[in-house]
């Protein structure tokens, strides 16, 4: 039996930097769109309906990370000093929305500082997340192992684009999560917002779409030649397909459609960010094989992983089914 | 002194200040964690609702300190690549895999139940919820397990060969998992932790004695904190006393450090109570020694030679002083909590337990002791480890990303003053949730001034309390 175990922890790693995406995504997106929320009654609503379940959603960015640790760890040292300065700013963003979570409910005079700390570490994050992401797909250069261009090579007009679209993207995905969760005025204001911010995801997407195949013959070769140029046509058709249920879905007033159409959305952008990396971990510099480590530890992680991640998503997902319907204003701990 | 600034030395001291502020949260955590499952435990058994209000007494804090863990923790993942890029390529086949059971078996054990304990008990029924709380609290030791196992391989490596690209190369998991130093000091830092715990819940619990409010709650955590001190601090002592031997055995120029001996003793060490190091000539000064000891706590053989610093090359040194203090620091602490324990042994025999003033406000006085010999014992362990990441095989100074100084300093400059302004708001907070523990009756008067509401204070409103409560 011949396993390529570096194309398989590829498959897990991408997997858990997709679960990562949307899932923190949408609790992300749910604190950037504080600000168009102004009643602290609404912000209640709007904190509890993740506060339940954000602390696992970020617990997939720890196995993104770690997990590419042991299993690219060359990847892993030279994508993070490459991205030195976005991978801070995204950590010290994750920490102040991350602590807003406990910290907002202790106090009646500060509380104006933790909603900012909660909106404000929310858009740091994603915007650093979206520089991160369009720094890696214009490409690392690598040379004896160890990251070889300049301290700025990640600021450039096309990150700055990828930043924005994350950060339109979350709002999008935390838009139709409130649809799902609440009720009423809350549940109404969110669908408006939804709307504006689906064209703008659209938008966004495609100007990416557009520019990442000038940005790398590879990519120009993958998009428009055969045969994989099939993906070329079929992924703007599901685009479109998953843009027609998002409008449906908010016109029509159904609660969980809109959010499954804008997870749909993200998938279909990372089936296409994936279309033009691989064979590459770090494009153009390392592939899959080239940063992989030593197929022991490949072997020896994919054991345990195999048993546990199932485990994982079925805990996960219990606990997501005991929070279940709409968030009930009156509840929570606090 | 500054010109040794360079990105190496600003990239340890980002790392030591990240994961000193991250240390303090999980050894809280730990106790904690396993301190709200027994509480639970006997609620469900007992049905006596002092426990539950203990458990949501203790369960908002635990939230508190699991959120500041938590992201004070995901800095700790990404730092290996942003500041010691070498390291994780070398030693990422070996640490990384380590790390990725961490997440898989515990994080998401945790989070994922975390929910459910924090806010589902409405949902889910008492015992769905204190299987919640038991997978949080067993998540939290499964933590402990993999991230010591990776410490102890750094500091004594096993189970590796090194490939031509210069990485470690695992040759055999279960040598690599179990390396020689890690059942010490996995059992040293979760004894740590919940001594930690009980001394801070032992230090809550006392100053409400003192103040006298919720006398009952407030008896009933200090009397179980104090248990915990007289079993626990006794059996650190123990096991700190095994790991002391296991070190010289694996890193004997660490224990040298620790022990502060510059030279040789070919027949029998002193114990160096106390002196102040001085590396430029490599003595204690003013040295105040116990001949004979040294010898009996390592080697327990009072004549035993052991060997000193003058056998080390001087350029594989750790840094002496910070060593030597650190780890007095920790041991004077631990035994300070041995005091406390016998004690409270010695108050409960005598039934004075909940009334001898001296004794409540000593444990006030070491809430926090816990938290400071963590830090010092990691202090030790760590900083004796230097000069190299991996113990004898990879240097420190190999180890470090391709940044540039000014970076690092930057980002070590963001990390302080978030980390004080974030990290300090949560203390705060948790201070202030340890203050207002609510009586235990007459919840109308939690918020009011109570002498004005013409309850009196002292022994006799706390009997009639009691009483109330049927005890």
């Amino acid at each position: 039996m011949d396993f390529d175990l570096p194309l398989i922890w590829a498959a897990i790693i991408a997997f858990a930097v997709l679960a990562y995406v949307v899932l923190d995504g949408f609790d992300l997106g749910v604190g950037i769109l504080f600000p168009l929320f102004p009643e602290k009654h609404d912000r209640d609503v709007m904190m509890n309906s993740v506060a339940p379940v954000w602390d696992g959603n970020e617990t997939w960015l720890v196995l993104g990370g770690g997990g590419l640790m042991a299993v690219f760890p060359l990847a892993y040292a030279t994508v993070l000093p490459a991205l030195y300065a976005p991978i801070i700013a995204m950590l010290i963003g994750l920490i102040f929305r991350g602590v807003a979570f406990e910290y907002r409910w202790r106090t009646k005079r500060a509380e104006f500082l933790w909603n900012w700390a909660f909106a404000g570490g929310s858009m740091l994050a994603a915007f650093a997340q979206g520089i991160a992401l369009g720094a890696l797909v214009q490409g690392i250069p690598v040379e004896n192992r160890a990251y070889a261009g300049s301290w700025w090579d990640w600021l450039t007009p096309f990150s700055i684009v990828t930043g924005i679209a994350i950060v339109v993207g979350y709002a999008l995905l935390g838009a139709t999560w409130l649809v799902m969760k609440t009720h009423g005025d809350l549940a109404d204001r969110a669908r408006t917002i939804a709307l504006r911010c689906c064209f703008a995801t659209v938008g966004a997407m495609g100007v990416v779409s557009l520019w990442t195949p000038f940005l790398e013959p590879v990519y120009l070769q993958r998009w428009f030649g055969w045969p994989t140029a099939i993906f070329s046509v079929i992924v703007p058709l599901l685009v479109l397909g998953c843009l027609y249920l998002l409008i449906k879905g908010i016109r029509d007033r159904y609660d969980a459609q809109p959010f499954v159409a804008a997870l749909g959305l993200f998938l279909l952008g990372y089936i296409g960010i994936g279309i033009s990396f691989y064979p590459y971990m770090v494009p153009p510099s390392l592939t899959i094989w080239e940063a992989a480590a030593p197929p022991e530890s490949l072997a020896f992680l994919l054991a345990g992983a195999l048993v546990l991640v199932p485990i994982v998503l079925a805990y996960t997902g219990y606990a997501y089914w005991v929070f279940r319907g709409k968030v009930d204003p009156e509840e929570g701990y606090h | 002194m500054f010109e040794s600034f360079d990105a190496t030395m600003l990239a340890r001291m980002q790392f030591a200040f990240t994961v000193s502020f991250h240390i303090i949260f999980p050894a809280f955590s730990i106790g904690l964690a396993s301190y709200l499952a027994v509480l639970e435990a006997l609620w469900l058994w007992k049905k006596d609702e002092v426990y539950l209000e203990l458990f949501n007494f203790w369960k908002t804090i635990f939230a508190v300190t699991f959120g500041m863990g938590v992201v004070s923790g995901i800095v700790m993942s990404y730092q290996f690549g942003t500041n010691w890029s070498v390291f994780a390529d070398k030693a990422g086949p070996i640490i990384g895999p380590l790390m990725g059971y961490e997440v898989l078996t515990a994080f998401f054990l945790e989070a994922g139940f975390l929910g459910v304990m924090l806010f589902g008990l409405n949902r889910v029924g008492p015992r769905l919820h204190f299987f919640a709380t038991t997978m949080v609290a067993i998540g939290t030791l499964i933590s402990a397990t993999w991230i010591l196992s990776a410490n102890s391989w750094m500091q004594t490596p096993a189970g590796f060969a090194m490939n031509g690209a210069g990485q470690f190369m695992p040759v055999d998991w279960w040598a690599i998992i179990f390396n020689p130093s890690f059942p010490y000091r996995l059992v040293h830092m979760v004894l740590a932790a919940y001594l930690t715990t009980a001394f801070v819940v032992g230090a809550c619990g006392a100053w409400h004695l003192l103040r006298q409010t919720a006398p009952r709650r407030a008896r009933t955590m200090f009397s179980m904190a104090m248990w915990m001190a007289a079993i626990v601090a006794p059996i650190q002592i123990l096991a700190g006393d095994q790991h002391g031997l296991n070190t010289l055995e694996h890193q004997p120029a660490k224990v040298m450090g620790m022990e502060g001996h510059f030279e040789s003793h070919p027949d029998g060490a002193p114990l160096v109570l106390f002196g102040i190091p001085n590396s430029a000539e490599k003595r204690i000064d003013y040295a105040i020694e116990v001949p004979k000891l040294g010898s009996l706590i390592l080697k327990h053989d009072l004549d035993a030679p052991l060997a000193g610093l003058d056998t080390v090359p001087a350029e594989l040194h750790p840094p002496i002083a910070v060593i030597f203090w650190s780890f007095r620091i920790m041991v004077g602490i631990g035994l300070a909590m041995l005091g406390i324990g016998l004690w409270s042994l010695w108050c409960r025999y005598r039934g004075t337990l909940d009334s001898d003033l001296w004794l409540h406000r000593a444990a006030v006085l070491m809430g926090p002791a816990g938290f400071v010999a963590v830090l010092a014992g990691w202090v030790t362990t760590e900083v004796g480890r230097q000069p190299y990441t991996v113990y004898g095989h990879l240097l420190t100074a190999n180890s470090v990303a391709p940044i540039e100084a000014p970076a690092v300093s930057a980002s070590l400059l963001a990390f302080i003053i978030v980390y004080f302004f974030v990290f300090g708001a949560g203390t705060f907070y948790i201070l202030r949730l340890m203050a207002r523990l609510p009586r235990d009756t007459m919840p109308e008067l939690d918020e009011g001034p109570i002498r004005a509401a013409g309850v009196a204070h002292g022994p006799a409103s706390a009997t009639s309390h009691g009483a109330h409560h049927g005890l």
